[in-house]
């Protein structure tokens, strides 16, 4: 890395700090929820790539395994939480017909 | 020592497995029977959790490495002193929410949509809460804690998919940051096992900016003030079983996370602003919920806020373990009062929601101001609820007497009186917003016409906050429990 111009391994590794970028602002600004879930795919990739690259262990070495095996256990844990998520933003999408959270008066909660 | 069988007797793994099997054979079984494992399981976990109790005890720290596999690439299951009080407690209060939920999630005859989707999510939750406890490995905590979070978010969705939605995108943006830690942490150290992270020197900037990673996004899913705004709406609205389990319990793992970092991980790296951030954020939290607390206008949203400023206290054990080592005879009083208190404020959390869940059947609301008399037409319950809170106050001689005299003598023997006044104002305020719904049960003279709340649901709340106040009065075991294989930062602080 050191003045050396960008290996591959860093390359990827910035493209995915810039998706994780990318995906904070999207689920800071969007109001909209499947936004925020596909945001939330978004950072996760990003986080993912990052990963792998760092897994590199420079030419003629390979890359490290380990990162891989947890990649993938990641993908499924993120697969399931956003099948969740789009579940219950149907389940809210028929309820309220909106697909949005408003703001909560602090201190009173839900109305029963 | 009297049988080898004790020794040799898999407790780690058969706390992980049966719960999960259990959860699989509830989607095969249906919702007629699905119901009726738990009457089976729940005692074989008390018995397993009491053997493993033991094993701590009298032979140390016990470590599993699953499948043979030794670390860095295999998985570890460790069951030290700290593991073990958590473990029991979720065995406890798991298996009294599961008694209790016969009713509201059972089948009386036919299957319904609550008896067949409640017991397989109730069966996970339980798996995921015993891999948090006793996961040596962060990257194993972190797939234990998003199954444990996607148990509790379809738990909440029972009551309100708002309120499910909200704790839901808390939760996804916690996982990214405490996920994003730890590939950093990966990256720098090349292994991601507790002991072994422990004993690594690596550049002190890299721990620092992923354990600062990760302790955001555990936080979030702990739900410290200021990112406590998904609880009280999560754990008000659900059903009275659920909301106890996430009270009780939920939170506490994420909690659990966090200590394992600072005290076991990395406790030379936190540094001064770190532990005081922690500290104010927990005088926040006290403070803030107690006053929200002190306004709500239902039952369980009391109860509710009441978590979020119980939460706080557990917070204090970061600026004052160690601090007052030296004049405090008991060796790390704080760090031990702090754990004492998430003991306590479990099962007394846990009777206080199931109390709150009978008065709603019995009603059908939990409105304070039409609660009246209720004392009457429910004593047993009544009475569960204000041992509750006895233990919740830190009134002697409960377990949250206990927990706060230990942290409470720390302060004041090093000096933070600020802590210390937070602590006895928290106390305060406890009393005064948990006085408001006894009151309003207690008044008039007459005995309103309630629905039926059969007599043995009205024990499971009094058998837990009895447990709470017991915890005070038979508090040797449990400590002694708690000390085994303690860090030693637990003694001299993580400051220096």
């Amino acid at each position: 890395m050191s003045g050396a111009g960008l290996d591959s391994a860093t390359l990827f590794a910035l493209t995915g700090a810039i998706l994780i970028g990318i995906g904070v602002y999207g689920f800071i600004v969007h109001a909209h929820l499947l936004r925020r879930i596909l945001a939330f795919n978004v950072i996760g990739s990003g986080i993912f790539l990052m990963f792998g690259a760092l897994g590199f262990r420079g030419a003629g070495n390979g890359t490290d395994p380990v990162p891989q095996a947890l990649i993938i256990t990641g993908i499924v844990v993120a697969l399931s939480l956003t099948a969740l998520a789009v579940a219950l933003l149907v389940k809210l999408a028929e309820e309220e017909g909106g697909a949005t959270l408003p703001e909560e008066q602090p201190g009173r909660g839900e109305a029963e | 020592m009297t049988a080898p069988l004790p020794g040799a007797f898999p407790a780690l793994e058969l706390l992980i497995v049966l719960p999960l099997a259990a959860s699989l054979l509830a989607i095969l079984l249906g919702g007629r029977l699905a119901p009726r494992i738990v009457l089976l399981l729940g005692p074989a976990m008390l018995v397993v959790t009491a053997v493993l109790a033991f094993q701590i005890q009298t032979q140390g720290p016990v470590r599993v490495e699953i499948g043979g596999w030794e670390a860095p690439l295999g998985i570890a299951l460790i069951g030290d002193g700290l593991a073990g009080v958590f473990l029991v407690l979720t065995a406890i209060v798991m298996t009294a929410v599961g008694v209790f939920a016969q009713k509201p999630f059972g089948s009386e005859g036919a299957e319904t949509t609550e008896s067949y989707t409640f017991w397989p999510l109730y069966f996970a939750m339980w798996a995921a809460l015993n891999a948090v406890f006793c996961g040596g490995d962060l990257f194993n905590l972190y797939v234990a804690l998003e199954l444990l979070t996607l148990t509790a978010v379809a738990m909440v969705a029972y009551g309100s998919t708002r309120a499910a939605l909200r704790y839901l995108l808390f939760a996804l943006a916690g996982s990214l940051a405490y996920l994003m830690g730890i590939v950093l942490l990966y990256s720098a150290t090349g292994t991601l096992d507790i002991e072994l992270l422990a004993r690594q020197d690596t550049i002190e900037a890299t721990r620092m900016v992923s354990g600062a990673l990760m302790t955001a996004g555990l936080l979030a899913k702990t739900a410290l003030f200021p990112l406590h705004g998904w609880l009280p709406p999560a754990h008000g609205s659900a059903p009275a079983p659920a909301s106890a389990l996430l009270s009780s319990l939920v939170i506490k793992a994420s909690f659990v996370i966090i200590v394992r970092i600072w005290f076991d991980v990395m406790p030379d790296v936190a540094g001064t602003v770190f532990v005081q951030l922690l500290s104010i954020l927990g005088a926040g939290a006290v403070l803030y919920g107690s006053l929200l607390a002190l306004r709500q206008t239902r039952l369980k949203m009391i109860i509710a806020y009441s978590t979020v400023a119980q939460l706080g206290y557990l917070f204090f054990i970061f600026p004052l373990a160690g601090g007052a080592a030296a004049e405090t005879p008991w060796a790390a009083g704080a760090w031990s009062g702090g754990m004492f208190h998430a003991l306590a404020h479990g099962l007394a959390k846990a009777a206080m929601f199931l109390a709150a869940g009978l008065v709603i059947e019995a009603l059908g609301h939990d409105r304070i101001d039409d609660i009246k008399g209720i004392a009457r037409a429910l004593p047993l319950t009544m009475f569960a609820f204000g041992l509750a809170a006895v233990s919740l106050m830190g009134l002697p001689p409960s377990g949250g007497f206990l927990a706060k005299y230990l942290m409470l003598t720390a302060a004041l023997a090093d000096g933070q009186i600020g802590l210390a006044l937070v602590m006895l104002a928290g106390g305060l305020l406890a009393a005064a917003y948990l006085f408001r719904p006894v009151n309003r049960a207690l008044a008039g003279d007459y005995v309103p016409e309630v629905a039926v709340v059969t007599y043995w649901r009205q024990l499971i709340p009094l058998g837990l906050a009895l447990l709470s106040v017991a915890l005070g009065i038979i508090s040797e075991p449990p400590y002694d429990l708690l000390q085994v294989g303690r860090s030693k930062v637990a003694v001299e602080g993580i400051d220096d």
